[in-house]
C-alpha cells in the first residue's frame, strides 16, 4: 500500500480521519461580550459539577469489598497436593528460574523414610517463599512446573501494613489436605 | 481607686468569648479541610477520605498529627526571622478579623446581657479591610524569606493580585455603605433584620465582592500565589511541618471569616428570613440567630469549594485584565448608580 504524505497543514487535516464519531472541532471564534463576562460559562460549569455530586462513585472499597474476578484470574499462588494429600512440589526450581520477577525462593530437602505420606517425590521443598511484592502474577511459574504443583488461584493478595507480611511461606501457600480437611481444600481449590 | 471601678466581669466575659470564637474558628477550619476533600471527591465521582473514623471524620486530626511530627526545615540561605514570621503573620491576620463579626444577637446569662461579638466598633468594615490587607504580608514575607525563585514569584503574584482585587472590593463595598450609612457590622445586620437583605439592593455589588473574596483568599480560580502546577506550591514551597500547617490553616480560616463577612454584609447576618426575632425569648433568638448565621456561612464555604473544583486557574494576564478592566469599571458603575438612586430617593 502506498503511504500518503501530507504536504501542508490543510492537506493533513483533510487526510486525517476522525477516530470516533464524538470528535468536535475546536471553536476558535474570538470571544464576544457575553463570553468575556465569563459568568454564563462559569454557571454552566458549576451546574455540571453540581450534578456530579449526586452520582454514585464507582469506587470498590478494597479491602472490605473486592471485585468479581473471572475464573482465569491470576491471583495468589497455591501449592498443590495430590489426591492422597501429599505435597507435589519436588523443589526442582524450574518455577524460580521461569519467574521474571525473581520472586520465588526455595530450599530443597530429602524425604526421609516414613515421610512418604507427606511428600510425593524423594525430594521436596523445605522452604518455599514467594515475595508477593515482587510477583507480577504472570503465571509463568504455573506453566513451568512439571509436577503441577503450583497454580494461581482466584484470590487477591490481601493488603498488609508491613513488607514482611507479603513474603508468603509454605504455611500460607500450601493448600489444605484433601483427605483430612476436604471442605477447606474444596474452598481453596476454587472453581478450577 | 480607678481599678475597682473597672468592670472585671466584662473583661472575663470578653476573654471567654475570644477563646470560644478562636477555638470554634480553628475547629471549623480543621473540618473545612475535611469538607474540601469530601466535596472534591464528590464532584470528581470519588469517595474521599473515609478511613480515619466513621466516614473519615477523624481525618483532620490525623492530618494535623502528621504535620506536627514532620521534620522542621529552615533553609540555610533564608532569612530565619522573616521565615518564621511569615506563617505567624498569616495566621494572626486570619484570626484577627473575627473580632468584629456579630455572631448573634444578645445572650442573657447570669443576669447579664452578653454581646455575641468581641468588639462592636463603629468602623467595623474598615477594620476588616485593614486586617485583610495585612494578610498579604504573610505571603510576601514568607515568599521572600524562602530565598527561592518560585516562592518569590508567587509572593509577587500574590501581592499584585491582592492589591488589584482589594480596589474592586472596596469600591463594591462603598456602594453598600451608601445604603446602610454605617460602618458598624452590627448596625448593618440590624438594618437588614428590619428591612430586606442587602443582596436585594446590591446584587452586582455582592457578585463583585464574592469574586474579590475568592481572590483575597487565594482560592481557585485565583490561586496564583500557590499554583501547584506551575510554581510548586508557590510561597510555601520551602515550608514544612507546622509552619506549612499555619499557612494552609490560615487559608481555611480566611475562607471561614470571609464567608461570615459576606453573610453579614449581604445576607442578613444572624437574621432568619420570615421570622420576627423580637417575638422570641432573648436567648432563643440568639441561638436561632447563631444557627442561621452558621448555615449561611457553611453555604458560602461550600460555594468556595464548589467554585474551586469547577474552574481552572486564570492565567496571570487574564487575572489582571479581569481585575482592572472588568471588575473595577463595574464596581465604579455600580457605585455611581447606587449613589444617584440614593440621592433621588432621599429627595
Ligand atoms: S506469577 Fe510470575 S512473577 Fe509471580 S511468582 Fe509466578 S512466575 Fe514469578
Ligand atoms: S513448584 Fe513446581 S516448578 Fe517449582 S520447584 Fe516445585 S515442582 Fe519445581
Amino acid at each position: 500500500m502506498q503511504t500518503l504524505i501530507p504536504h501542508n497543514a490543510d492537506e493533513s487535516r483533510r487526510m486525517m480521519q476522525s477516530l470516533t464519531n464524538r470528535a468536535k472541532p475546536v471553536d476558535r471564534r474570538p470571544m464576544n461580550f457575553v463570553d468575556r463576562l465569563y459568568l454564563p460559562a462559569v454557571l454552566k460549569g458549576m451546574s455540571i459539577t453540581f450534578g456530579h455530586i449526586f452520582k454514585k462513585p464507582p469506587t470498590i472499597k478494597y479491602p472490605e469489598q473486592t471485585r468479581e474476578f473471572s475464573p482465569v484470574f491470576r491471583g495468589l499462588h497455591v501449592l498443590n497436593r495430590d489426591e492422597e494429600g501429599r505435597e507435589r512440589c519436588t523443589a526442582c526450581g524450574l518455577c524460580a528460574v521461569a519467574c521474571p520477577a525473581e520472586a520465588i525462593t526455595m530450599e530443597a530437602a530429602e524425604r526421609e523414610p516414613g515421610e512418604e505420606n507427606l511428600y510425593r517425590e524423594e525430594k521436596y521443598a523445605a522452604r518455599y517463599e514467594i515475595n508477593m511484592l515482587r510477583c507480577i502474577f504472570c503465571g509463568l511459574c504455573e506453566e513451568a512446573c512439571p509436577k503441577d504443583a503450583i497454580y494461581l488461584s482466584e484470590t487477591f493478595a490481601p493488603s498488609n501494613f508491613a513488607r514482611k507480611g507479603f513474603i508468603y511461606g509454605k504455611k500460607d501457600l500450601l493448600i489444605p489436605n484433601p483427605v483430612t480437611q476436604p471442605e477447606e481444600y474444596a474452598k481453596a481449590k476454587g472453581k478450577r | 481607686m480607678t481599678l475597682l471601678a473597672f468592670d472585671w466581669i466584662f473583661l472575663i466575659e470578653k476573654l471567654v468569648l475570644i477563646v470560644i470564637i478562636i477555638s470554634v474558628s480553628l475547629v471549623i477550619a480543621m473540618y473545612e479541610t475535611y469538607a474540601e476533600r469530601k466535596v472534591a471527591a464528590w464532584i470528581q465521582d470519588r469517595v474521599g477520605p473515609d478511613r480515619a473514623g466513621p466516614w473519615g471524620i477523624l481525618q483532620p486530626l490525623a492530618d494535623g498529627g502528621k504535620l506536627f511530627f514532620k521534620e522542621e526545615i529552615i533553609p540555610n540561605s533564608s532569612n530565619k526571622f522573616l521565615f518564621v514570621l511569615g506563617p505567624c503573620l498569616a495566621m494572626l491576620t486570619a484570626m484577627m478579623t473575627c473580632a468584629v463579626v456579630p455572631w448573634s444577637s444578645k445572650l442573657e446569662l447570669f443576669g447579664r446581657s452578653i454581646d455575641m461579638q468581641i468588639a462592636d466598633i463603629n468602623i467595623g468594615i474598615l477594620y476588616v479591610f485593614g486586617v485583610v490587607s495585612m494578610g498579604v504580608y504573610g505571603i510576601m514575607i514568607g515568599g521572600w524569606a524562602s530565598n527561592n525563585k518560585f516562592s518569590l514569584m508567587a509572593a509577587l503574584r500574590g501581592a499584585s493580585q491582592v492589591i488589584s482585587y482589594e480596589l474592586a472590593m472596596g469600591l463594591s463595598l462603598i456602594a453598600l455603605l451608601m445604603l446602610t450609612g454605617s460602618l458598624s457590622l452590627k448596625t448593618i445586620v440590624e438594618q437588614q433584620q428590619a428591612g430586606l437583605w442587602n443582596i436585594a439592593y446590591q446584587p452586582l455589588g455582592f457578585l463583585l465582592f464574592f469574586v474579590c473574596a475568592l481572590a483575597e483568599c487565594n482560592r481557585a480560580p485565583f490561586d496564583l500565589p500557590e499554583a501547584e502546577s506551575e510554581l510548586n506550591m508557590g510561597y510555601h514551597q520551602e515550608y514544612s511541618s507546622m509552619k506549612l500547617g499555619f499557612y494552609l490553616f490560615s487559608e481555611y480560616i480566611n475562607m471561614f471569616i470571609s464567608s461570615a463577612i459576606m453573610a453579614t454584609l449581604f445576607f442578613g447576618g444572624y437574621d432568619v428570613p420570615f421570622l420576627d426575632e423580637s417575638k422570641l425569648a432573648v436567648n432563643v433568638a440568639a441561638i436561632v440567630g447563631l444557627v442561621a448565621l452558621m448555615l449561611k456561612i457553611f453555604f458560602f464555604i461550600f460555594l468556595f469549594m464548589w467554585v474551586r473544583w469547577t474552574l481552572p486557574r486564570f492565567r496571570y494576564d487574564q487575572l489582571m485584565r479581569v481585575g482592572w478592566k472588568n471588575m473595577i469599571p463595574l464596581a465604579l458603575a455600580n457605585m455611581i448608580i447606587t449613589a444617584a438612586v440614593v440621592l433621588l430617593i432621599k429627595k
